[in-house]
Parts: C-alpha cells; structure tokens; sequence
C-alpha cells in the first residue's frame, strides 16, 4: 500500500482534472484502504481551515444546514465536496446512509460532491479514511470539503482529528441550560450555530450557550440560523469560510489524532478477530490483554 | 456491496423502499436512500458519485415501464454498465420482459420475503466474482428466479 501504484495514480490524474467518475472509483479504493498519501504522491495537507467539521446530536439539522451552505457558496462560484458520515451496525456491519435526502444540490449541482462514508465501526464515529478523501478532495479542485458526522453527543470529539475547524450545530429545547455548562465538545467548536431560530426558544438556547461560554477564554462566536426557512445562512456561510482555529485546543486536536492512528493500528492488527473471539468467549479480561501485549 | 435504493418519479409511497433499505443493510450491505421524487438524471448521479454496485428502483405509481428503462439507459451512457439495477413495487408480471430487456436482473413483487433479496445480493456478488453477467450494461440473459 505504501509503494507507488501506477493504475491508481491514473485514476488520481482523472480525477485531478474534473473526472467524476475516476473520483469516485478513487474514493472507493480510499475508503478501502488501498491507496495512501504515499501510493498517490500527495503530501498530507497542512490545515488552512478549508476542510470544516460540523457536529451535533442527531436531528439539530446539520444535514439541512449543509444544504444551504452548498447553495450559497456554489452561486459564489465555488466548488463544494461533502462527506457524509453515518454509522455501520455493530452486529452486521451493514448501514443505511441517509444524508443525502436532505441534500438537494448532492444530484442537481455540478460543482458540488457528496460522498457518504460509513463509519465501519471505526472508534469515534469517524472512518480513519476520511483525512485521506478529504485531501484528495481538496487535490481535486473542490475549495471547501465538509465533513458531516454522525448524530454525535457530548464527548464525541474525534472530528477534531481529520478536519481543520469545527463546527457545533444546536437547537432548541434541547435541555435546560446546565446543558450548555458541560464539558466536552462544545469547547473545541470553532464556531456555534443554532439551528431552527424559526422555533421558539431558539434565541434562549443561544443565549444559554454564550453565557456558559462567556467565561472561557476565546469565546467561539454563536450564531442563528434556520435551514428551514434559510435565515441566517448567509452569515454563516461567510464566516465558516474565514473561521480562525480556536486557540488553546492544539493539544485536544493532537491527542484525537493520535489516538485516530492507534485505534486504526490496533483495529487493523491481523490477529484482530482472534483476539476479539478470543475476549468473547473467555474470563480473560481486554486489560490483560492489553498489559500482556501492548505495553513496551 | 454499496446499494443506493431510488424512488423515480412523481411516487410518494416510500414504505417499500424505506423496508427494502432497512433489509438489505441488516443483511449487511451498505445502503444510500436517495429520498423521495427523484428523476433518472438525479439516480444516475447519485449511484456514479457514490461509487455503489447495485441500484433497486422502486415504483407504485404505474411509470415504471417508462422510468426504470430510461434510468438504465443513463447508466450505460455514464459508464456504469457494471452496475446491477433491480427494481420492486406494483409491477404486472406481463409488463417485465422489456425490464429485463433494458438490463434490469430482476423485479420484486409484493409478498416477496426480505430474506429472498438478501439471496438475490448474495446470488450478484457470486457470479461478478466468477466475472459472469450482472450489470445493466453487461448483456447475457440471466435474471433471478428466486433462487431455483
């Protein structure tokens, strides 16, 4: 996998100029694990806030949200990928990817690209082959790639690890206000949005979170919006497009890359199933297997 | 297998594909859901995007006969010959062969048992892997039968 492939390369070269199909064969063989940075000749891209996270629990709208953005920055004349993460089943590996109902441009819009992962059971809800689609995105001429990830709570945070800002999509009547106080992801978003300012409570939900915020430092900026209604998406599409990293969360976007590239070497150790069978079935407990194995 | 199930044209009865989709991705495949209202141009660009190797197309409003044909040809326009297109809904048994004619392997009526559409993905990836016909640009005349 590491060394230089010639058939994948020629693919990487269709679809560098404009092959829509070679790009989607390419990502297949990505997501698969066949090709790297290396096999393709890319250099891993260095985080210029062009491809952007957005998070939040399941039904907030991330995928409506998406949807407007996708309109509002294409008719900027720019070019939009999108990579839709939605989770695989932990009994059959099966998975029923349902983004793109909400997204309109994904089949109307030729500058626009929505590819949907599952998360193939990878820890965090996030396919450790989205850093690489989402750079050969970028190579392939698309000046924004959104990363929407699964309906995640309150500590899934490892989005932080493949993409260069992050986005928090909240609604109202979501919780009294303690919720805003809690810790977790909340704290890395580089931007807040409140979905659904047509529904009641929308201004309070803000409001709630600002002020739990207001005692950090660097206060992420909180806005409102409602794809329903596409109010407040201009705003938003035009700061996320110059949204500055948020100071202070450069070690939290460290560890969950590290910890990205442990979880994909241990999930993809070839004994893998052996040692999962062998866990199942046994008294042994997973930290002996881990103190036996994995300390050095 | 990725499989993108579709609702082409002017159809609002989504139970079947909805039950379809949830079927298939217990049988362990990876389904995308394309939504409601959608035409063969919007199909064909979903399953060319998304890379997938099987189509289901879903019908209960009668255009069937027009609609699935036409997403077949688009298909085989755009390249995708290797694609396996199947399709389901309220379609009359004397209304088929020319389904069958524009590449389609086969067509689910109802009473059909989810187990049985799990045999017919199981049946594809068994002859694509004995490089045998499946594609809706493949040619050959084989069908499924319902596994006899």
């Amino acid at each position: 996998m590491a060394e230089s492939d010639p058939l994948s390369k020629t693919i990487f070269e269709q679809a560098v100029s404009g092959n829509r199909r070679s790009l989607a064969k390419l990502l297949t063989a990505v997501e698969n694990g066949e090709v790297s940075h290396e096999s393709l000749g890319i250099s891993p891209r260095i985080a210029d806030g062009s491809v952007i996270g957005l998070t939040g629990a399941p039904g907030v709208g991330k995928s409506c949200l998406i949807e407007g953005l996708l309109s509002k920055w294409t008719s900027d004349g720019l070019k939009i990928a999108v990579i839709a993460v939605d989770p695989s089943s932990p009994l059959t590996g099966g998975a029923l990817l349902g983004d793109r109902v909400r997204m309109e441009s994904a089949d109307n819009n030729p500058d626009v690209f929505v590819r949907s992962f599952a998360t193939r059971n990878q820890p965090g809800g996030m396919p450790n082959a989205v850093v690489l689609a989402a750079d050969v995105m970028r190579q392939c001429g698309y000046d924004i790639v959104l990363i929407e990830t699964v309906g995640a709570g309150q500590s899934e945070i490892r989005v932080v690890s493949v993409a260069d800002r992050i986005v928090l999509v909240e609604a109202p009547q979501r919780g009294d206000e303690v919720q805003a106080e809690k810790a977790g992801v909340m704290e890395l978003a580089d931007l807040i949005v409140v979905n659904k300012s047509d529904l009641e409570g929308s201004k309070r939900a803000a409001d709630n979170i600002i002020s739990a915020l207001g005692l950090t430092s660097n206060p992420p900026p909180v806005l409102l919006a409602s794809a329903r209604n596409s109010a407040g998406i201009e705003n938003l599409a035009n700061q996320m497009k110059t949204l500055q990293a948020k100071p202070g969360a450069e070690l939290a976007r460290a560890r969950e890359r590290l910890l990205t590239a442990w979880d994909n070497a241990l999930l993809t150790r070839e004994d893998i199933n052996e040692v999962l069978e062998n866990l199942a079935s046994s008294e042994n407990s997973a930290q002996d297997w881990v103190d036996k194995n994995l300390r050095w | 297998m990725r499989i993108v199930i579709a609702k082409p044209g002017l159809d609002g009865h989504d139970r079947g594909a909805k039950v379809v989709a949830r079927a298939l991705r217990d049988a362990g495949h990876e389904v995308i859901y394309t939504g409601l209202r959608r035409t063969p141009e919007q199909i064909v660009r979903t399953v060319l995007d998304e890379d997938v190797d099987m189509l289901g197309l879903s019908s209960l409003s009668g255009a069937h006969a027009f609609l699935f044909p036409r997403v077949c040809e688009l298909l085989v326009e755009a390249g995708c010959t290797d694609v396996t297109v199947f399709g389901g809904g309220i379609i009359p048994l004397d209304e088929r062969q020319p389904l069958f004619d524009s590449g389609m392997r086969a067509i689910f009526g109802p009473g059909t048992k989810m187990h049985e559409m799990a045999e017919f993905v199981e049946a594809v990836i068994s002859r694509a892997s004995s490089n045998q016909p499946v594609g809706v640009g493949e040619g050959g005349d084989w069908v499924w039968n319902g596994g006899e």
